[in-house]
């Protein structure tokens, strides 16, 4: 178990090390969110400030599945991802470290946007220590659902293409602009399957807005449940597809 | 299945081979390869349909380099990834120093290197990063395999590219800190895939110097390859596969040996010129049974070599000629591959651009 750790730990650190300023991650996981913060600022300044948990939580989207599309959908073009198998690692191992390299990231892009609008808004945060979690386990989820979705095609650009089929709908479903609670009942369902949706009911509490959907923890619980769900279907897929 | 020779000499007999207890890792053989099968689909990243493995097996002792030689897609790789732990076989088994490859993989990959055919490592890390990196997926602490990574550097002559990015460097330097990546823990078994494909001629000479120098160093060795000369330096034994099954398995003095041919004596005249057989009248020679030209050189198949040079000798003074250079022709090991396969020689030429 601490060798597999360990070993997941060096993955993570070498992906860490080699993708976060390739073209894609900085396009993707960087621009994109960061374009998407402005634009909403510049329509409606005044209101901008309750969109900041739901954009915080959009913005870890997409740095981590971004990331996700790299590591893994480009290392299995370039063989890079086979040779991993070579080393005594079992897939789950790798996809871990794939997954963490991910969440780093996208913890380290929503920290630095965080820093920025705590400095240009009067943000105050209620509950540090959830906020972290929040935006910890979020990243994690996250990650993984972009793992799930690389190790199921072959090229970047479809990774990218195929998140974005998960990303948008969660954008306007899981509560960034219109509350859950504000949604037609038939579609209230399909943002219950939402990890976004939890990791925003989460991060706004930490923010001291009410629960929407549950209480945060339960929401923590859930964002790990997907996790792990995520990891075992990327597990499956892949050692499907490598061999 | 037994496979026989075309003199009918029984060269290799398809059945579980069982080996003696030897005080190194309990077998006699540092590999046990029993018959297994892979049928569907050829097991690789792009998942092409093409011919799977259909009942190999053979052995490798101890510190020898073990050739297979064959055409593409004759099943060299696919042998690879089901003993490297990346293809399982349909059926059979795979045992590496009495680790199964299915059931003990992770006991295997710590047992063995693999230098698959392309040289994969990571272009955005460094030479020393990429070495580091592998030393620390086999577990290997910080301070030891800085030592070691140092130690391969030197070993393989990139002292001064440790600090170069793995993607900056030339598809011969790639090649070798490929292969030195994988004796980072300093496995008693290598796997060369292909090792010297799409090399210069340089740098594929260096690379079988390393590879020769590592079976000194006790290391086994299975090394594919289709390139047959390479294969007759290297390889204390071979075995040629066709279409997913091994046809024969000999070191390769006796893969010649078994090879019926002619005698045969290669010459080259010094004033050659594309008008000598015609007006010189080599089909005259009474002692020439026939005689080819090829390249530069002339090919008389004889019945006797001392009748053929006596006369010959006399023809090529009277022609005012004179001989350059002379020898008898033994069989080659490409004669053994294109009598024992039935294949041409051209088939393992055409695929890769060429022999080294």
């Amino acid at each position: 178990m601490t060798d597999a750790l360990r070993s997941a730990f060096f993955i993570a650190l070498k992906d860490m090390k080699s993708y976060y300023f390739k073209p894609p991650n900085i396009s993707w996981g960087i621009l994109f969110p960061l374009v998407f913060i402005l634009a909403f600022y510049l329509r409606s300044p005044l209101e901008f400030i309750h969109l900041i948990p739901g954009l915080l939580s959009l913005s870890l989207l997409f740095s981590t599945t971004s990331m996700e599309a790299i590591v893994i959908t480009f290392e299995r073009m370039t063989g890079a991802l086979e040779r991993l198998m070579l080393y005594p690692v079992s897939v789950m191992t790798i996809l871990t470290g794939k997954i963490s390299g991910g969440a780093c990231f996208g913890v380290t892009v929503t920290i630095v946007f965080f820093l920025g609008l705590i400095i240009l808004f009067p943000l105050h945060i209620e509950n540090p220590l959830l906020f972290l979690l929040s935006v910890v386990i979020s990243s994690f989820a996250f990650s993984s659902l972009g793992a799930f979705v690389s190790v199921s095609v072959k090229q970047v650009f479809e990774a990218q293409t195929l998140a974005n089929l998960f990303r948008f709908p969660m954008i306007f479903l899981s509560g960034v602009f219109i509350p859950v609670h504000s949604l037609p009942s038939i579609i209230k369902p399909v943002a219950y399957i939402m990890p976004l949706t939890y990791s925003i009911d989460s991060i706004k509490v930490s923010f001291g807005y009410e629960p929407q959907i549950m209480h945060p923890l339960l929401s923590l619980i859930v964002l790990s449940a997907f996790t792990f769900v995520f990891l075992g279907l990327s597990v499956k897929i892949l050692k499907g597809r490598m061999s | 299945m037994t496979a026989k020779t075309k003199d009918g000499k029984e060269v290799f007999t398809e059945q579980k081979i069982y080996m003696p207890q030897s005080s190194a890792y309990g077998r006699g053989d540092k590999m046990v390869y029993s018959p297994f099968r892979k049928s569907g689909m050829l097991a690789d990243t792009s998942l092409q349909p093409g011919p799977a493995l259909d009942g190999i097996s053979f052995s490798i002792r101890q510190g020898e380099i073990f050739g297979l030689l064959g055409p593409n897609g004759a099943g060299k790789t696919t042998t690879i990834r089901i003993l490297s732990g990346l293809s399982r076989p349909s059926s059979g088994t795979a045992m590496i120093i009495g680790y199964d490859v299915v059931r003990n993989a992770v006991m295997v990959k710590k047992n063995i290197g693999v230098v698959p055919e392309s040289s994969n490592l990571y272009p955005e890390l460094t030479c020393i990063d990429n070495l580091i990196f592998s030393g620390r997926l086999y577990g290997i602490g910080i301070k030891k395999v800085k030592n070691r990574a140092n130690e391969l550097l030197r070993l393989f002559g990139l002292e001064e590219k440790r600090d170069v990015l793995f993607g900056k460097l030339s598809s011969g330097m790639k090649r070798k800190l490929t292969v030195a990546a994988s004796l980072i823990h300093d496995p008693p078994v290598l796997f060369l895939d292909e090792p010297t494909t799409g090399l210069d001629v340089m740098s594929a000479r260096t690379l079988r110097e390393i590879i020769q120098s590592l079976k000194d160093r006790g290391i086994t060795i299975l090394l594919t390859t289709h390139y047959i000369e390479e294969a007759d330096r290297l390889c204390d034994r071979i075995a040629i596969l066709v279409k997913g099954k091994i046809v024969t398995i000999d070191t390769p003095g006796a893969l010649k040996k078994s090879v019926r041919t002619e005698k045969a004596v290669d010459v080259r005249i010094s004033t050659y010129s594309p008008f000598v057989e015609k007006e010189k009248g080599f089909s005259k020679i009474t002692t020439a049974l026939k005689y080819e030209k090829r390249e530069e050189m002339f090919r008389f198949f004889i019945d006797d070599l001392d009748s053929f040079l006596s006369e010959f000798s006399s023809f090529v003074k009277q022609q005012g000629l004179s001989i350059e250079a002379i020898h008898t022709v033994t069989p080659s090991l490409e004669d053994a591959f294109v009598e024992i396969t039935g294949l041409k020689r051209e088939i393992m030429i055409q695929e890769k651009g060429g022999s080294k």
